[in-house]
């Protein structure tokens, strides 16, 4: 309103911090506090989806055994101890939806986002504060509902994570009222959540750049998170459009996917998929980010061809638009049509490639520092590429026919969401733990849950390769039924007894993260001695950011070992850095250089 | 929201960035969102006619067209008065403002009227939106997609008029002038794009 009001605003950003604990921890429209905020609701949300595979786990290595802790869920579930089909059912469902949606979409977008963009672009706040504030408690609710599908009756969804109709769309299919119905308003609701995100993510990086912070000078992390909220600005409306449809089909009585009066289950499959591909990219790229950061920081290097990293991450978003019928290959296609999605899927390898041999090409013969961070972010490389590698596999329509919806798919999108995804969460997690928390974690303790987790991560999925050869079926209660899958029953028992490790090794994560967040040592503004502005703030950052000052960029974030800094005596330069010569002038040179 | 405060900050960091202020841009790319979604039950219409036409009826056999088409009218009509509310604003003239401000709120529940009227006619005529109550000509599927989309229309315009009525109570308390009226600008923008999307659901929900 009034131009009284600026200079005050300013004044209470810079000086004195007089909001109550409500506003400053609870409803905060701080982007970090809602960063935070959400780094512990999905994390949260990570260990219940980890514990429902457990249970998935359970009955597949242990058919018709009792599970340990049974006793506990209601007779529709537990027969005795023993799992029912039902529950079986319902704990893939619920296991696929938490991960993807409540685990690691808010842990690389929601976490991240939040925290990284007004820290990296040197920014004082987003865009909207307020509508940030809200993204967070939409999700909130949002999980509440999904949670509290648990305690309804008859459980919650069952008809997978993709929900494919007709068997969510009518009750009557799958047993499941009340729950089915939750699943879809939880994820319409998470979806307005994301919407709110990404507008405010976007409108951001576009337009509270710092002077001097061009484009081609943003750091990676920053460039993945606004190509992901692109993807999600555009996806997410689909599958709201999708979820509403299956909604009405179960409350309303309108048959849009229920063949019997005219609807179409292959529908909501395009619909779902339409949405579902981008997805993949909104649930890969952010990590691509983080781990490219990383590692340019752990080698002391530029970062090996920044454009090319950034076009390449571009053109898989691109990409990604344009290759979901590869979901569907088995679901009826005309072959042809089967055809241009196969070619266009494996066109997908090309920026993959780019990207992957840019990170080695960083690491080459870089001064490289082995420190935790680093070791999940080289452990996101080597993963990324055998699950992009199975990924080919999977696009050939002739290889997919047998392939399609046994193990095989398993191993591949655990590769690529846990071995991708969730190893560069870790990786970030402790990198910017630092900045968030002002201590660091425990290198060593870092070190053994990452060779733990690394070691067993391989023993659950690398096998589930085979097991898909052998014609394991992806949603299977009992494998031990089948004659052909006798043979599965010693790799199902290993598996599970590999999975029960992997699971319990990262209670060493959870006591490093609460120890450190006490009792670590303290971390200065630049622990990593990175270049980017974020490290520029004090850890934690206040309110703000940066006392009220404003910075100036003069370089890109990845000058690593240049011989300006070597002149100084050391191998980084922040980016707010002046330059000593002429070189490196606002908005002249770009990054990497 | 105090547009002038967010002004100032755009004019700080005029460098990098569109020259666009935030509230703007930021609505420009939630309409983006909001065409996907609409896209995306359009498609769907598409795709569910065109493998079972028999269950749409003949054009006007089922549905009211001149009274819709009147509707519609009504809500072009509305659109001018918004863009007449944010040209008296950019001269500083808050008469006009409030004037037009209120015109298009009205125009906006006029609408939402007609559109209600036409819901209660339909519904009593055994067009409904489920299998088993559906009696009229043509199918089930008809009745589902028309409330699906003309209803997601009508929400939109329905949060429309909420926000217009806000903005016109902050209009009539004098907090838009000639310099700063974001409010206005991006109630226009949103108001526009709900128009839009009605002529072309008009279309191909009534007209073909």
């Amino acid at each position: 309103m009034s131009t009284m009001v600026l200079p005050h605003e300013k004044q209470s950003h810079a000086h004195h911090d007089d909001r109550s604990f409500i506003q400053k921890y609870v409803f905060s429209t701080d982007h970090k506090i809602i960063g935070i905020q959400f780094l512990f609701m999905s994390l949260l949300f990570l260990v219940l989806g980890g514990g429902l595979a457990m249970v998935v786990r359970w009955q597949l290595g242990f058919p018709n055994q009792p599970m340990p802790g049974g006793g506990f869920f209601s007779e529709a579930m537990m027969n005795k101890g023993i799992m029912l089909p039902e529950m079986y059912n319902a704990s893939v469902t619920m296991h696929g939806t938490i991960m993807v949606f409540f685990a690691i979409m808010p842990l690389l977008v929601g976490v991240w986002a939040n925290y990284l963009i007004p820290l990296q672009i040197g920014a004082d706040d987003m865009a909207f504060p307020r509508i940030n504030m809200a993204s967070f408690w939409m999700a909130f609710v949002a999980g509440l509902l999904m949670v509290a599908s648990f305690f309804v009756v008859a459980g919650p969804a069952n008809a997978g994570w993709t929900g494919y109709a007709p068997l969510s769309a009518n009750p009557e299919y799958s047993g499941v009222h009340t729950g089915q119905q939750l699943w879809c308003l939880s994820i319409i609701l998470l979806g307005f959540s994301s919407l709110a995100g990404s507008v405010n993510y976007i409108t951001t990086i576009v337009n509270m750049r710092a002077p001097g912070m061009t484009w081609l000078r943003l750091p990676l992390s920053t460039w993945s998170l606004f190509i992901t909220s692109i993807l999600i600005l555009l996806a997410i409306p689909v599958l709201a459009g999708a979820m509403i449809l299956l909604f009405f089909d179960q409350t309303l009585g309108t048959t849009f996917y229920q063949p019997e009066h005219g609807g179409q289950p292959l529908l909501w499959q395009h619909l779902f998929w339409f949405f579902g591909h981008p997805e993949v990219y909104i649930l890969i790229l952010p990590a691509m980010g983080f781990v490219s950061d990383i590692i340019a920081n752990g080698s002391r290097k530029p970062i090996f061809g920044y454009k090319a990293m950034v076009f390449a991450m571009a053109g898989l978003a691109f990409l990604s638009w344009v290759v979901w019928g590869h979901h569907m290959f088995m679901s009826g296609m005309q072959p042809m049509l089967g055809g241009a999605f196969m070619v266009s899927t494996m066109v997908i390898a090309v920026p993959s490639a780019i990207k992957t041999f840019n990170w080695l090409g960083t690491m080459w013969r870089g001064n490289i520092r082995f420190h935790s961070p680093m070791l999940h972010a080289w452990s996101f490389v080597a993963l990324f590429v055998i699950g992009g590698l199975s990924g080919i596999f999977l696009a050939n329509t002739p290889i997919d026919i047998p392939l399609h919806d046994t193990y095989f798919v398993v191993a591949h999108i655990h590769y690529v969401l846990f071995g991708g995804s969730l190893f560069g969460i870790f990786g970030a997690i402790i990198f910017w733990f630092p900045k968030m928390f002002g201590r660091l974690m425990n290198d060593t303790l870092g070190k053994i849950h990452w060779a733990i987790t690394f070691v067993c991560f391989n023993m659950v999925f690398w096998p589930m390769h085979k097991l898909g050869t052998m014609g394991m079926m992806r949603r299977i209660y009992d494998p031990t039924q089948y004659p052909h899958l006798q043979e599965a029953t010693p790799i199902n028992h290993t598996i599970s007894l590999w999975a029960f490790a992997l699971y319990g090794a990262q209670i060493i994560f959870v006591v490093n993260f609460f120890w450190s967040l006490f009792k670590g040592p303290k971390a200065g503004n630049n622990p990593w001695e990175a270049n980017g502005l974020e490290w520029v703030a004090p850890s934690p950052p206040p309110h703000g950011n940066w006392d009220g000052e404003l910075l100036t960029v003069y370089r890109g974030p990845y000058e690593y070992s240049s011989p300006e800094a070597e002149a100084n005596g050391t191998d980084f330069i922040l980016q707010s850095e002046k330059p000593s010569s002429r070189q490196g002038a606002p908005g002249m040179a770009p990054a990497g250089h | 929201m105090d547009h002038a405060v967010e002004q100032m900050k755009v004019d700080e960091r005029l460098e990098p960035g569109v020259h666009v202020y935030n509230m703007k841009f930021g609505m420009w790319v939630f309409l983006l969102s909001e065409v996907m979604f609409f896209t995306g039950l359009i498609g769907s219409y598409i795709i569910l006619r065109f493998a079972h036409p028999e269950m749409w009826a003949e054009p006007g056999k089922v549905l009211n067209v001149p009274l819709t088409g009147f509707n519609t009218f009504v809500l072009i009509c509305s659109s001018v008065t918004m863009v007449k509310s944010f040209a008296a604003i950019q001269n500083g003239d808050q008469a006009g403002l409030r004037k037009w401000l209120v015109a298009t709120v009205g125009l906006g529940a006029l609408f939402l009227s007609i559109q209600a009227v036409e819901y209660y006619k339909l519904y009593h005529e055994g067009f409904a939106p489920s299998v088993a109550m559906y009696k009229a000509a043509g199918g089930p599927l008809y009745g589902a997609t028309f409330y699906t989309m003309t209803g997601f229309h009508g929400a939109h315009v329905t949060i429309g008029v909420l926000c217009l009525i806000f903005t016109s109570w902050r209009a009539f308390k004098g907090k838009y002038t000639a310099t700063s009226h974001a409010g206005v600008e991006i109630m226009g923008l949103y108001w526009h794009f709900v128009d839009l999307v009605w002529i072309i659901l008009f279309t191909i929900v009534y007209l073909m």
